[in-house]
């Protein structure tokens, strides 16, 4: 059954090219059917895929499958060739998992869409069938290239994949073309990441100039053995690897991109920047977790880059106004707990957090969505309420949701994953009270941010009035993500409830597990768990007495000069838009924009002699024949002059 | 020696053609020139074939005429459909396609 493992990538991107090349012929029915599909099948093919792998596992740790040879050169070969190891197969069955929900939910999404004509964005984008196929081509390319780069077997099949999975989400940002600050949202966002991404080519070739191949495998076992741990070379590499992961999972220096790709349609929000993409940088850390072992001072960067990022997006997410804001805050928020936990080496915590955050956000985005639709495209929080009545559907999976996000103590799975980040954050070799201290104040704001949301949208007063529900399409992928956000905890259930580590278990054959120290200084497990579910529930409790409708006391704090002043530097996320426009953009815009400098000149003066050089050759074209007739004459006297002397 | 006064005279035929093709304006002056030029050429080959005491240079004049006939019965309608479009045969009239 691994054999099939090329299936895997290869239908989504067969889905793609028929809809891309032969998608004019397909009414909306067969577009939905090719674009679901695809992904259908690979998630079915996967789920084989992971069978056969499981079957084989203790003897067999990991699969390689060469397709054929793609670069050949000074030395190293290429290939398209695929690696199957139980990280890719984790990754590999939440992308086609949760892919294909979102897929099944967006069918009925983009049509509803269309229909309603109230995404005056879409003009006549998105009611006619020519804006459905290309949203279906746009996610089934994604989904492809997703998988392209999590199965890659050498990091140029990766670069690959992680650069198709960045041309997707700048063309499904900007869906909606029509209004330009989308198209400014896809920039920004293909920009941003850009940046990092220049950073991890640079990485690539360094290492590629120090052991001639880029084989994942060969790399760092090399990089093990020559590389002495601390070293000037290791400590660049890894810091290159890490500027492309941050640059991709929207951290700290480089997270401006992501609240503002919220532009793109919600279904595009959930898979790319919620459940899939914006992990890839997890991902990378996870897979080079050798190199980054050989970085000391890079992997210390990695838990502190996460630890500050999950605090400033959670206070963002505070005071936001627009629903999908406050999610793209709270993902960036997540992202950091996976970021702190790759960075005291608990990779396979990360690795939970990632399962599990992909299930309860993309639920959350996709229940959002819901509610925008049922409410005309409004996203503006203040304009909502009292819906927990029009839709119970909606109201319970994005209770459910929330309630994994906030880490809803023993019932949901977001408590699990969170709690061991915050268990290894401690107690790790690599850890430390105050990773723990800014983990746990996070959750803290976890709770405040997700419950703040459930009491402004579904409690209170009616203010915009709710039309229609979700159908079927629309409500199975919501009760299925939330079933999962509820049961995706057994996976690994923690020493104090009941001991089942099967995840990092099953992660051990790829992974390096982490073996819990005994020290004195570290508060028993149990503590630390009590401590993190009563910051939980207090953060629950405070939104509870805060946002519930009836209380008035957030607007007192929230009105007073120096909580107005907090409120808008939180909601322009801590200033580093600004900070980025006087520091980067406007220098820039004005080195562009200034026509008189010598390099200008030299190109305008080109296109000035081109211009005058092709003015006076049309000039001979005159249309009169005679001038013509004594042109050639001319031209073979001269011919002849040529050829006889 | 022959052959020298030959060719002399089909460079003077072929250059008077060219000549008369380039001030001529009228087209039908114009086709008439360019008889000419193909009278002169026509004439070199035959000189070359008596040169070289060969029967190509006949055979060559034989395509030449047939060239000719050709070209002028495709040329004079050409010049009746220009002149029913334009009423006039003056070639600088007909300068519309330029550059």
């Amino acid at each position: 059954m691994l054999k099939l493992l090329w299936l895997i990538p290869a239908l989504p991107m067969a889905g793609f090219l028929l809809l891309a090349l032969l998608g004019d012929r397909f009414t909306r029915r067969h577009v939905a059917w090719v674009g679901v599909g695809s992904v259908g099948a690979a998630a079915m093919i996967n789920g084989l895929v992971a069978v056969g792998f499981v079957r084989v596992l203790p003897d067999v740790t990991s699969y390689t499958q060469t397709l054929w040879t793609w670069v050949e050169t000074s030395g190293m070969a290429t290939g398209i060739a695929f690696h199957l190891d139980a990280l890719s197969v984790v990754m590999t069955l939440v992308i086609t998992g949760v892919g294909f929900l979102i897929h099944l939910y967006s069918t009925e999404y983009i049509i509803d869409t269309g229909k309603a004509g109230v995404s005056a964005p879409a003009g006549p984008e998105g009611d006619n069938d020519e804006g459905y196929r290309r949203f279906f081509a746009y996610m089934n390319l994604f989904v492809a290239s997703m998988l392209t780069l999590v199965l890659a077997d050498n990091l140029l099949l990766l670069y690959l994949g992680w650069e198709g999975v960045g041309i997707c989400s700048y063309l499904l940002i900007g869906f909606w073309y029509r209004e330009p600050e989308n198209g400014a949202a896809a920039q920004k966002a293909f920009i941003v990441t850009r940046i990092g991404d220049t950073g991890f080519a640079i990485g690539l070739f360094a290492l590629f100039a120090s052991f001639k191949t880029l084989s994942i495998q060969q790399v760092q076992t090399l990089a093990a053995e020559s590389w002495p741990v601390g070293s000037g070379i290791a400590i660049a590499v890894a810091a290159l690897l890490l500027a492309g992961a941050v640059g991709k999972s929207a951290q700290l220096p480089l997270q401006v991109w992501l609240p503002d790709a919220m532009a793109g349609p919600t279904p595009v929000s959930a898979l790319i920047h919620a459940a899939t993409m914006v992990t890839a940088g997890v991902y990378l850390i996870a897979r080079m977790h050798v190199l980054f072992s050989l970085a000391p001072p890079v992997h210390d960067a990695v838990a502190v880059i996460g630890v500050l990022t999950l605090l400033l997006a959670g206070c963002s997410a505070l005071v936001q106004r627009d629903i999908k804001r406050v999610l793209a805050y709270s993902t960036i928020s997540q992202i950091g707990y996976m970021f702190l936990a790759l960075g005291v080496g608990a990779w396979s915590a990360a690795l939970f957090h990632f399962v599990t955050h992909a299930c309860f956000k993309a639920l959350l985005f996709l229940a959002a969505g819901a509610v925008i639709l049922s409410l005309h495209h409004e996203q503006n929080i203040f304009r909502m309420g009292g819906l927990r009545r029009h839709s119970p559907v909606t109201f319970w999976t994005f209770l459910i949701g929330a309630s994994a996000l906030a880490g809803m103590p023993l019932i949901t799975a977001g408590f699990y994953s969170k709690d061991w980040i915050l268990w290894e954050a401690w107690s790790a070799p690599l850890g430390g009270p105050w990773l723990w201290a800014g983990g746990a104040l996070g959750a803290l704001l976890t709770g405040l941010y997700s419950f703040r949301l459930v009491f402004r949208v579904f409690f209170g007063d009616v203010r915009t009035k709710p039309h229609g529900h979700p159908g079927p399409a629309m409500s199975i992928p919501l009760i299925v993500l939330a079933l999962l956000s509820l049961g995706a905890g057994v996976l690994e259930l923690p020493r104090t409830l009941g001991d089942s580590p099967l995840f990092s278990q099953f992660l051990s054959s790829a992974l390096p597990q982490l073996e819990p120290t005994v020290d004195s200084l570290v508060p028993s497990e149990g503590v630390l768990q009590l401590a993190v579910t009563l910051l939980s529930l207090l953060g629950i409790g405070l939104a509870a007495a805060f946002f519930l409708p009836a209380r008035g006391a957030v607007e007192h704090v929230a009105n007073t000069a120096w909580g107005r002043a907090l409120r808008m530097f939180w909601l322009e996320g801590w200033g580093f838009d600004r900070l980025y426009e006087v520091l980067a953009v406007r220098p820039w815009r004005r080195l562009t924009r200034d026509a008189e400098d010598a390099i200008d000149a030299w190109y305008d003066g080109l296109a000035e002699s081109l211009r005058r050089f092709h003015v006076s050759l049309s000039r001979t074209q005159n249309g009169n024949l005679r001038w013509y007739a004594a042109t050639v004459g001319l031209g073979a006297l001269v011919l002849v002059g040529f050829f006889a002397f | 020696m022959l052959a020298t006064h030959a060719l002399v005279l089909a460079m003077l035929l072929f250059g008077l053609g060219l000549i008369g093709l380039l001030v001529r304006r009228n087209v039908l002056y114009m086709l008439l020139s360019i008889e000419v030029m193909l009278n002169g050429a026509s004439l070199a080959f035959i000189a070359a074939g008596s040169r070289w005491a060969q029967p190509d240079g006949q055979v060559m004049f034989l395509f030449i005429l047939t060239l000719a006939a050709a070209e002028v019965s495709v040329a004079l309608g050409i010049v009746l459909q220009v002149y029913y479009r334009f009423r006039t045969l003056d070639a600088d009239a007909f300068s519309l396609m330029k550059g």
